[in-house]
């Protein structure tokens, strides 16, 4: 199916307006849509047998920045049987960025969210063990936000070197 | 001069940082957490399990990581394209010729300039990508010998990985971490001789690959310890993201490199083989090791013809420089891309949001194989033995690097 085609489908049997705007200039093409949504039309996707996008294959924490003040999650849908990609990307805002979690549909959606937690602080609702992965517990902060300040000591320990 | 001691001890350090999701207070009767790693050499690199236990059934695994975070990702962010190659090498660093390759065909279709690469050097990387494909299954199915008893894989397979690096090293100038596949080209062309070397060696590598599938593969004691233990269906693997070997092993044809046919593979012959379940369960943990062992007499064929092309239409030429391509200064249009290629361990991917206006990524995201195919460890060895567990952390084949990058 081209990128069109599975547009179309969405919005044929889903509501006009769940796809806010579309990327064409992404490669796979994106489209875009807002986080209230986000279970809907990923199970659509991922169930509908025309589409059947069975594999996630990464979701990707983004930070824009406080200039432009808002987060992003990113992810990437790929339909083995289908050989077709889609990347959705959902637009969260800086200030408690929260999305639902994704794990009741893809399980490997489990530690890709939680490395998005703790990474980004991007909370994921109704996940069921969001825990930090990389980092210890303890650690303040966090890092891949672009206004990260590092903690100076860590137990003691100057974190600057 | 007194030494200043930076550490603070204090004892609620540990409780802080949570090593432990289980609590003791409500461990039932028989229970008992038992905690492996990270420093074991069964673990495969400093991976920590907490196993909920009764007697030697396991109920539940909880894997810990993060030990060897290095902050690839922050890194990424302050370094201009070309020089995250060395870092994308210690991800994955038992097969850093094929993340570079991954890596590399990122940001060259960022710039557009991905059909315009020479086949000499396309053929190049693929040959150094395959060879480093052997080396990481030569430690695959060798440790994973050694885990469960049988030291001899170990020898003969790090024996054979010895003169993959060599010749790696011979061309790249390093033995492990390579940063050999530059953006738009490759560091060198093959030193003078490779070809002929290269050929020497999987002459000699065939007939000891086929006596280690009769020792190791095919070995009673191997089967008994193998068969039947950490199944993996098909379904459970798709949901879970598993690829690579696991799911080939799992029975489902899926190679990327056949799939989406990047670089040269189209132009290669070559088979993939998938797990049938020949002695116990499809997908089991003997099917992914038999899985590997097949991937490598594959690995052989297509450095064969990549060698053959390499001496005949593409030969090479006094005048060729595998630079010519290079870009002075790496900076894609505003864009976003996701590129994944079939490493040793499975799909790995790059997510890239260049904003344009610089040549460093505005974010790269890498979707590390090992990462992904680790958090089915629980679903595998529940339910099972706590030897088993150590089959199933070997029959997934980690490297740490790439887990917590």
């Amino acid at each position: 199916m081209t990128f069109q085609a599975i547009v179309d489908h969405i919005k044929s049997n889903l509501d006009e307006q769940v796809i806010i705007s579309i990327d064409e200039n992404a490669s796979p093409k994106a489209i875009i849509m807002d986080r209230q949504n986000l279970i809907e039309v990923m199970s659509f996707l991922q169930s509908d047998d025309q589409l059947y996008f069975d594999s996630l294959s990464c979701i990707t924490g983004l930070d824009n920045g406080p200039e432009e003040n808002s987060m992003e999650v990113i992810y990437n849908l790929y339909s083995i049987p289908f050989n077709h990609h889609l990347m959705v990307k959902v637009e969260l805002e800086r200030e408690n960025p929260a999305i639902d979690s994704l794990t009741g549909l893809w399980k490997t959606a489990d530690w890709h969210e939680r490395e998005a937690y703790d990474l980004f602080g991007i909370h994921f609702n109704n996940h069921p063990d969001l825990r930090r992965i990389l980092l210890p517990a303890d650690w303040e902060g966090f890092p891949l936000k672009k206004d990260y300040q590092q903690q100076e000591y860590y137990r003691g320990v100057k974190v600057e070197y | 001069m007194a030494k200043e001691i930076q550490y603070i001890f204090d004892q609620e350090n540990l409780r802080k940082s949570e090593p432990q999701k289980l609590r003791e207070q409500a461990l039932k009767r028989e229970e008992v957490i038992i905690n492996i790693g990270p420093q074991h050499p069964s673990t495969h690199g400093v991976l920590r399990l907490e196993v909920l236990a009764r007697g030697e059934e396991v109920i539940e695994v909880i894997p810990h990581i993060g030990y060897l975070h290095r902050c690839f990702e922050k890194h990424a962010e302050n370094l201009p394209y070309n020089q995250i190659i060395p870092f994308v090498d210690r991800m994955d660093y038992l097969a850093a010729m094929n993340t570079e390759h991954a890596y590399a065909m990122g940001v060259e279709r960022m710039l557009g300039i991905e059909e315009d690469i020479p086949k000499r050097v396309e053929y190049i990387r693929v040959l150094v990508a395959e060879l480093n494909r052997l080396a990481s299954h030569f430690i695959a199915i060798g440790s994973y010998g050694m885990d469960i008893g049988a030291v001899t894989a170990f020898f003969w397979m790090t024996r054979d990985r010895e003169h993959i690096v060599r010749l790696l090293e011979w061309a790249s100038g390093a033995r492990m971490l390579y940063n050999y596949i530059w953006v738009g080209g490759l560091f060198y062309d093959l030193p003078v001789g490779f070809e002929e070397r290269c050929k020497e060696f999987t002459t000699y590598l065939k007939p000891k690959l086929k006596e280690l599938e009769r020792v190791l593969i095919d070995n009673k004691i191997f089967v008994d310890r193998t068969a039947n233990v950490g199944v993996l269906p098909l379904d459970l693997a798709i949901n879970y993201g598993i690829t690579g070997p696991m799911l080939r092993g799992s029975g489902l044809n899926y190679d990327l490199r056949k799939i989406d046919g990047y670089s040269i593979y189209p132009e290669i012959d070559f088979d993939i083989p998938v797990g049938k379940g020949a002695m116990g369960t499809t997908g089991d943990c003997w099917d992914r090791t038999w899985v590997r062992m097949q991937e490598c007499f594959e690995s052989i064929k297509i450095v064969d013809q990549c060698i053959d092309k390499l001496t005949t239409d593409h030969k090479r030429d006094r005048d060729f420089d595998p630079r010519a391509l290079v870009p002075k200064k790496i900076r894609p249009k505003a864009q976003d891309l996701y590129v994944r290629a079939e490493n040793p361990k499975g799909e790995t991917g790059f997510f890239f949001r260049a904003d344009g206006r610089s040549d460093i990524p505005f974010r790269c995201k890498a979707r590390g194989a090992s990462f992904v195919n680790l958090s089915i460890i629980n679903e595998l060895a529940k339910g099972g033995l706590i030897a088993d567990l150590i089959a199933v952390i070997g029959s997934i084949d980690i490297v740490l690097g790439e887990v917590d990058r």
